[in-house]
């Protein structure tokens, strides 16, 4: 965990792609998309059915080792509205752990929108801490600071002669992206003119590594 | 051959037939008459001829002679063709004959550029002869109409057996051609070859149930001698590359004083660079081209025709010439840079001259010294006819998965009736039980332990071991998916008017940014935008750099290798190369030691602060380049502190901040265990095989051009699902066929087990005061892999491998 200061207060990010915020005591993750390989076999591409076992307990993982009381998704957390009908059984059992034991909010996203809570937690549009909004897709427009996803940023690289890619943090003044924390989740590259757009000049790619966080200005 | 004599023969040609032959003052070849007369008793067989020996010709002939003798409609003969491009050649050796002869024979093509009314057309009447590819084969097996469309098939011939058989193509073709016998069990199998060393192991692999005596051999007359050359500009072969582009004055004079030359590189990139190097140097303007796999379809077609008209004077060309064509007057055939083969090097020399009985004229331009030697090997082997060994492999599984589901979506199936049938192709005669129900798994539900998609299975058991498809979307999804040969994902180079020039890979492309320069299709683009998939680029004057592909690169072959080996051990036969190459030889001979063939010299020495250990084992790029990585893990752990190492086809150098005193500790044969796995699991390269197992196994819908992602809509990474199985279910079929792909083709770790099975017991090691010649050509690589890429000219690069040889040299 390697520690940041956003919108006057003080996170750490992840190696895996959660941010935890000490004084809230809480950690927010973006874009699980849990049951993404049971949504593609209905279309006959059978991806293996573990994608929300592993996503689940590294996001555990990540819960024990922070140790917080709160936990904030923050949208596209299944992805389709039905997802959380389709866990299968060790899946289930390790989400509802969770939101049984935590203070579990649930942000709407685009690919989840509509989906009946059933495996436990709060379920809202967006939140408000200290200050600063939480949503799922960033607001343009909107001068408040703010925490999101949707984007799943990735940063990408050439590295002699190699292709290297990392999930990443998109940081503005008053914009976080959160990467897509989901086992199958792609990513879009951090300089994608969509994301330029909606964080505006003057971005950076930040990039968690073991002890450090490494911070690539964004060409726009 | 035992039977009719040839004479005899002739006498039993159709009348149109012969007088077609006597009109043009030509008389039927032993082997074309041969042909003919195993077809009329039935047999099937294969046919091993030189390139220009009338070999087509010699595979349609049977069918000419029987559809001259009567009118019957149907699917009469399929001819199968590794290349789309069957086009002109074809004409030449079928269509041509057939029209001069003036027989009703409807002969037509069909492959992946046919278009869709033609196609369905062609399946409810179809010509008597189809001209298809591996691919669209298996497409048309996947129609319920299969059944009644080749019912009546008599022949079926394969062209260009030795380019693809041992490949996934292979697998795929040896698959259909069992299904084609299940419908039609008459079937005739003729194979069409280049010289190859072992045409046993051709035969076992055409014939069904891999029965060798149900195919005869027919061998063509030899040709004459080849004449073979090394050149060597001035008598000076450079210390490093690879490519012999310090040729290109020499080769451009060469262009000059034929008529059709065509110069063979071993890469894409080098192609670009060698026809940069021939222009600069073009003084006459003489009109040349250039030809890879890259170009557009569009652009490759024009050079051909140019060629075939006899308008361009030299071609640069890649292996995508290596296959079939057969067009020009093409009567110089230069190899830039090192053979890697002798049976690859003689079918590119066949490429000049079309005449059996005039010589072929081919020349090496070696890059390097150890170049030098194997330029020198591949024409000692040629000469001694010896050719490059064979080495088949079991059927992968990716591709049987395809297979099956294309034999589900024609029609249901019996599972004991069906896998007798598979275990009739022979690349699938030791197919388990076991793993052909794996493979039904996987179809049907993807195969995990956790049965998590029961329903929404593609195929659906109906009891009695019969299984059908669950839906018609599944056929329609299986035709989109299906083909062998998957593409790292490519931009199209286009101008803006539109003109597509070819493709490039994303992961160079990348590299790109608006206002940068490249040499593709033998110009200097500038890049405009980024658009799509399309990257926009007009035509600029500006120098350039060269694009580099992805992939693996060809190996020397062992056979070469071997030969290799004794030309050092043996003094008695220096004599015969060039003073630059002995004096090398004679040095590296003072300073450290040149080794017996069967041993494996490794040498020690500081240069420059850094501590240096190459090994000389001759087991090609591939199984250097993995066995490097392995090495300096264990050295990491040994704490010598490497920085790195680089490979060639002959030898391997790693360098470190500490002396390595025990190089027999880093080669111990148990570093193929699990530090080997470790690696290759970690490594890139199982999750590139896994990309294309995945695709070609139906795992994963396959991008099609023209229908690819954009901006938001973010799909999922093979390299993820990888990720997720491994960890998951590590013994899913899958990832078993990935590591196949990877352990046989990647890694070559066939070699690599040989290096380090025999590395501890014929080690020789030396402990040199400081570099000696045979490290040089290494050595520069190392000098150039420091240099942050495109900040030194070349001259630079020439100044420091001469420092680094003159070091070398000093007695």
């Amino acid at each position: 965990m390697v520690p940041f200061s956003f919108g006057g207060q003080s996170f750490a990010a992840s190696a895996e792609g959660a941010l935890h915020w000490p004084a809230q005591d809480a950690l927010l993750v973006a874009d699980l998309h849990l049951e993404k390989a049971s949504w593609f076999a209905r279309l006959g591409q059978f991806l293996p059915p573990y994608d929300s076992v592993a996503t689940l307990s590294a996001l555990r993982a990540v819960v024990q080792s922070t140790g917080v009381r709160r936990l904030y998704c923050l949208g596209d957390s299944f992805h389709d509205r039905f997802g959380c009908d389709r866990l299968p059984q060790q899946a289930r059992a390790l989400l509802t752990g969770m939101t049984a034991s935590l203070e579990w909010t649930w942000i709407v996203g685009n690919h989840d929108s509509g989906f009946a809570d059933a495996c436990g937690g709060k379920l809202v549009e967006e939140a408000e801490l200290a200050g600063i909004v939480l949503r799922h897709e960033a607001v343009r427009d909107d001068p408040r600071p703010e925490l999101s996803g949707h984007f799943h940023p990735q940063y990408r690289m050439h590295l002699k002669g190699r292709h290297v890619s990392r999930r990443c943090f998109v940081a503005s003044q008053t914009k976080l992206i959160l990467p897509a924390f989901g086992s199958l989740t792609g990513g879009l590259d951090a300089s994608h003119p969509e994301i330029v757009r909606n964080v505006g000049r003057g971005a950076a790619a930040l990039v968690p590594v073991q002890d450090r966080l490494l911070r690539f200005p964004i060409a726009a | 051959m035992r039977g009719p004599t040839t004479s005899s023969l002739e006498a039993e040609l159709p009348k149109v037939v012969s007088s077609w032959f006597a009109g043009r003052g030509w008389e039927p070849r032993r082997h074309q008459l041969e042909m003919l007369a195993l077809a009329r008793s039935g047999k099937s067989a294969l046919l091993v001829a030189a390139t220009g020996s009338g070999k087509t010709l010699a595979g349609f002939l049977p069918t000419i002679c029987e559809l001259a003798g009567r009118s019957g409609e149907g699917l009469h003969t399929l001819y199968v063709s590794p290349l789309k491009a069957l086009a002109v050649d074809v004409q030449r050796n079928l269509i041509g004959p057939i029209a001069e002869m003036g027989l009703p024979i409807r002969v037509e093509t069909r492959t992946g550029d046919t278009p869709s009314d033609r196609k369905a057309r062609q399946r409810v009447r179809p010509p008597q002869v189809l001209l298809t590819t591996p691919e669209s084969l298996s497409l048309l097996l996947s129609y319920p109409d299969s059944f009644t469309l080749f019912a009546d098939l008599k022949t079926i011939v394969v062209d260009e057996l030795h380019g693809f058989a041992k490949e996934k193509r292979g697998d795929l073709l040896s698959l259909s051609m069992a299904r084609l016998q299940a419908l039609a069990p008459g079937l005739r199998r003729v194979g069409l070859s280049a010289t190859i060393s072992d045409p046993e192991a051709y035969r076992s692999w055409l014939a069904p149930h891999a029965d060798i005596d149900a195919v005869e051999l027919v061998e063509g007359e030899p040709g004459a001698e080849p004449d073979l050359s090394i050149l060597i500009p001035e008598g000076k072969i450079p210390w490093g590359g690879h490519s012999g582009r310090h040729a290109a004055r020499e080769v451009m004079e060469l262009i000059e004083r034929h008529r059709t030359t065509l110069v063979f590189c071993n890469t894409r990139s080098l192609a670009e660079l060698i026809f940069q190097d021939l222009w600069a140097v073009n003084d006459n303007a003489l009109p040349i081209g250039i030809h890879h796999g890259s170009l557009a379809i569009e652009a490759r077609r024009k050079v051909e025709s140019a060629m075939a008209e006899g308008q361009l004077r030299g071609l640069v060309c890649t292996a995508s010439l290596d296959l079939g064509i057969d067009w020009g007057d093409v009567d110089l055939v230069v190899q830039m840079g090192a053979p890697k083969g002798s049976s690859r090097l003689l079918q590119r020399i066949g490429r000049a001259n079309h005449r059996l009985d005039e010589p072929s004229k081919g020349t090496v331009v070696p890059g390097n010294r150890f170049e030098y030697l194997e330029a020198r090997a591949g024409l000692d082997a040629i000469d001694e006819g010896e050719l490059d060994p064979e080495t088949f492999r079991p059927g992968t599984l990716d591709v049987l998965s395809q297979h099956i589901l294309g034999v589900a979506c024609a029609a249901p199936f019996e599972e004991r009736e069906l896998l007798a049938e598979i275990r009739s192709a022979a690349p699938y005669a030791g197919l388990k039980d076991a793993t052909f129900a794996e493979v039904l798994s996987f179809i049907a539900t993807g195969g995990y332990a956790l049965k998590a998609y029961d329903k929404f299975r593609r195929l659906v058991p109906e009891g009695d071991g019969r299984w059908r498809i669950a839906r018609p979307i599944v056929s329609q999804q299986h035709r989109m998916n299906a083909g062998v040969i998957v593409e790292q994902p490519l931009l199209t180079v286009r101008f803006r008017g539109g003109r597509r020039l070819g493709t490039i890979e994303e992961g160079y492309a990348s590299t790109l940014a608006p206002g940068d320069h490249f040499y593709f299709s033998g110009l200097s683009l500038e890049v405009e935008q980024f658009k799509d998939s399309d990257i926009i680029v007009h035509a600029s004057s500006k120098s350039a750099r060269i694009v580099t592909y992805g992939g693996q690169r060809m190996s020397m072959s062992t056979h070469l290798a071997n030969r290799v080996r004794h030309m050092l051990a043996d003094r008695h036969d220096w004599h015969r190369f060039p003073d630059d190459v002995r004096e090398w030889l004679e040095v590296q001979e003072r300073r450290s030691c040149l080794p017996e063939p069967h041993q494996l010299l490794v040498e020690t020495f500081e240069h420059e602060k850094l501590h240096y250990m190459v090994a000389y084992s001759f087991e090609g790029w591939n199984a250097h380049q993995s066995l490097g990585m392995l090495i300096t893990r264990r050295m990491e752990n040994a704490d010598l502190k490497p920085l790195g190492f680089v490979a060639n086809d002959y030898a391997l150098a790693c360098y470190g901040l500490e002396p390595i005193r025990d190089p027999r500790a880093l080669f111990s044969p148990d570093i193929l265990e699990r530090e080997f796995i470790d690696w290759v699991e970690q490594s890139y390269l199982l999750k590139t095989a896994f990309r294309e197992v995945a695709v070609i196994g139906g795992l994963v819908d396959r991008h099609h051009p023209g229908k690819r992602k954009t901006g938001r809509q973010v799909s999922f990474s093979t390299d993820l699902i990888y990720d997720v199985l491994r960890r998951y279910e590590p013994e899913h079929l899958l990832l078993r066929a990935a590591w196949n792909d990877a352990r046989a083709r990647m890694t070559e770790l066939g070699r690599l087990v040989r290096l380090v099975d025999r590395a501890s017991a014929t080690m020789l090691h030396v402990e040199a005061e400081r570099m000696t010649p045979m490290a040089v050509p290494l050595m520069v690589i190392v000098g150039r892999e420091a240099l942050p890429p495109g900040t030194r000219a070349d001259e630079s690069l020439l100044i420091e491998a001469q420092a680094l040889a003159d070091e070398a040299m000093r007695v």
